[in-house]
């Protein structure tokens, strides 16, 4: 997995509660069998003004320009900022990878459905928890100045504004432990093996029919 | 002893290793695959040389592309077939067992697990999928999960997890005639909201909730997820054993006996204290419809759109005026006045026999409304679909101008050719009224099976229980 420490870019701002994973990628990319370029479909009902699936190129369609990210003070922005519950809906992981394959590495929002939130980690995506202030003082620092960076310091769990102010926030010890060294967590699982076999042997015992 | 809830005995029974950090190592009995959430979880075990750790363990069906046409030719659309070629490939190569398309077991995989006994009491569950809360009816601890976790179940047969905290919803007495589990759980959302149950699991408990089938439980589980719980649960009852004996996966003779005395352990114990309570007076539930583009967008049939104006939040007034814009609907529009262009009668949450009978028994003898386009009904699993049959449900279905067709996931998502032309609106039994679901520029309002089907022949919502 893909390794996060900290980052430094502009932000885009998604102004909206309960942006669920179908907005994030809609059902008909979800055919693919890939794990990659996910990206160009991102947010696609949004983005673009006409209909699209995996074998209409994107090029031959018409960009929304009023959506955030087709605008240009906010392109390659690798931070997203968005409002209460975001992710919520589907779990599929596609909502994740578009994000990931589109460029951005964190996103900032007041909270995040469950399923999406795990779904981050395993990817090298942060999600970062803001009080409801803080994130409407990005939304705030964004309109005024586009163009300026944030950084977000996973290993000082802090995001630091332009004009210096930090907000501080939590995260979970291995999920930080696992993002920071970018490691894979099956492989870590499976230095366990002999634990997961003890319980196997002590359930079969205990609960027979579950391993008829 | 300590008193427990039923999340917590479940949880400690399946504790393989304790992380020591606030995260515990947590054993999977039962992995059910579809065919979307799957294929890349197979090629990450082939990336890295693994196989999966317990063959048994798994269940796999294609659900979410298949047509629900004839089938006898395969599937038209040459990328949903890859996909569900891709999960036949996977099964056959790793000995996966998996109900093929064309199988009378085949049907979305939160009808078949239980149909099958594939899902016990007392089990944890998962799938690639949100919906997987459904089983939590069975008092099991289940939950969807994203690709990573499919990829990880399948190797370990494990996950690593953090313990949700414990919320329980009481439903507090009983409810008046012709109110379905799926009003129920509409209003329970509109109550908490979209993220109330976020980090939570939440256990349904009261008189009205034990007075439900086992497909009325699966029906409000199954939209826990809608209110931001990974997991719902229910705990165990009579009704609980007597759905789960005798079916193909379940246990039999001593095994049986062995397995119900553990599965009448599974309840919350007396005096438990729970991280939040929530309690709803049955008797004021109604006949829910949604009106927005959240579940938690839902009121009675009898009231009107909600009028954003009067809404002092700005984040929450700002999504309803998006919302009611996508919706095309004005502010204070009587819910009875929404005219409709389409049925869909389906999906997890509302596909099984009940709930086709429940739909039949309000459209017998009655004819759809001319301006409904197109009203479907799509039956949870080749199993669902022969009872109908043999009960004469498909043909009071189309003696009222209403479809009949394959098992799947739909119009729920439109995933596979059907769905929504953009503008179209529909009374839906599915679990998300999302912009777009179910199909660009579709407009979704969620209501019980029964409710479609009164909007199908009347052409607009109706209050079910005045409808004859």
């Amino acid at each position: 997995m893909k390794a996060f420490t900290q980052v430094s870019s502009k932000v885009a701002p998604l102004d909206r509660p309960n942006v669920d994973t179908d907005a994030i990628i809609p059902k008909q990319y979800l055919k693919s069998i890939q794990r990659t370029g996910f990206g160009q479909y991102l947010f696609d009902d949004w983005r673009y003004l006409d209909a699209g699936d995996l074998d209409i190129p994107v090029a031959k369609r018409r960009p929304n320009p009023e959506f955030v990210l087709n605008r240009p003070e906010h392109r390659g922005a690798q931070i997203l900022v968005s409002r209460e519950n975001f992710g919520c809906g589907s779990s599929r992981e596609h909502a994740v990878w578009a994000l990931d394959d589109y460029g951005f590495r964190a996103v900032i929002a007041p909270s995040y459905a469950d399923i999406f939130f795990n779904n981050s980690f395993k990817n090298g995506l942060l999600p970062v928890i803001l009080r409801p202030d803080e994130v409407q003082a990005i939304f705030e620092r964004v309109a005024a100045n586009p163009a300026a960076a944030i950084t977000i310091d996973l290993p000082a769990q802090k995001v630091v504004l332009p004009d210096g102010r930090a907000f501080g926030f939590e995260i979970d010890a291995f999920r930080k432990d696992c993002l920071v060294r970018g490691l894979d967590e099956i492989g870590l699982t499976l230095q366990h093996a002999g634990a997961i076999r003890a319980y196997e042997a002590r359930r079969k015992i205990e609960a027979p029919w579950l391993f008829a | 002893m300590t008193a427990k809830t039923l999340y917590d005995k479940l949880w400690d029974a399946h504790v393989v290793r304790d992380n020591g950090d606030g995260s515990a190592l947590i054993y999977i009995d039962r992995h059910l695959v579809h065919e979307v959430t799957s294929p890349q979880a197979f090629d990450g075990l082939r990336l890295n040389g693994r196989k999966p750790w317990r063959l048994q363990a798994n269940l796999a069906v294609a659900d979410h592309n298949v047509p629900t046409t004839d089938r006898s030719a395969g599937i038209a659309d040459p990328i949903s077939r890859t996909q569900v070629d891709a999960l036949d490939s996977n099964c056959a190569e790793f000995g996966i067992t998996e109900f093929r398309m064309n199988d009378l077991r085949q049907g979305i995989v939160h009808v078949i697990g239980p149909e099958q006994g594939a899902t016990l009491p007392g089990m944890t569950v998962v799938c690639g999928d949100s919906h997987t809360s459904t089983h939590g009816a069975f008092g099991a601890l289940a939950f969807g999960i994203g690709t990573s976790e499919v990829e990880h179940a399948l190797a370990t047969q494990t996950l690593v997890l953090k313990k949700s905290k414990n919320m329980r919803i009481t439903v507090r007495g009983q409810v008046a005639p012709g109110i379905t589990a799926k009003d129920i759980v509409l209003a329970i959302i509109g109550e908490i909201g979209t993220a109330g149950g976020t980090g939570y699991t939440v256990e349904f408990a009261g008189e009205a909730i034990r007075a439900l089938t086992m497909e009325g439980r699966m029906t409000v589980c199954n939209m826990a997820i809608e209110g931001g719980a990974r997991a719902g649960l229910i705990a165990v009852d009579d009704t609980t054993i007597e759905y789960v004996k005798g079916r193909p996966f379940s246990p039999k003779g001593e095994n049986l006996d062995k397995a119900i005395a553990w599965w009448k352990t599974l309840h919350s114990d007396e005096g438990v204290k729970f991280d939040r309570e929530v309690v709803i007076d049955a008797a004021s539930i109604q006949p829910q419809v949604t009106w927005g583009t959240s579940p938690e967008m839902v009121l009675p049939v009898a009231a009107r759109v909600p009028d954003p104006a009067q809404v002092a939040d700005p984040v929450k007034r700002s999504g309803m005026e998006k919302a009611l814009a996508y919706m095309g609907l004005k502010a204070n529009t009587p819910i009875e006045q929404i005219v409709i262009d389409k049925v869909f009668i389906g999906s997890c949450t509302n596909s099984r026999i009940e709930d086709l009978r429940a739909a039949a028994s309000v459209v017998k003898g009655k004819q759809k409304a001319a301006n409904v386009k197109l009203a479907m009904v799509v039956p949870g699993s080749g199993l669902v679909k022969a009872q109908a049959e043999k009960e004469g449900l498909d043909r009071v279905f189309k003696d009222a101008g209403f479809e009949w067709r394959e098992p799947g996931c739909s119009m729920c998502l439109a995933m596979n050719a059907d769905r929504l032309e953009p503008g179209e609106r529909c009374a839906s039994t599915s679990n998300r009224n999302f912009e777009g679901r179910q199909g660009q520029g579709g407009r979704t309002h969620l209501v019980s099976p029964a409710m479609a089907a009164a909007a199908g022949i009347a052409g607009h919502f109706v209050d079910v229980r005045n409808f004859s």
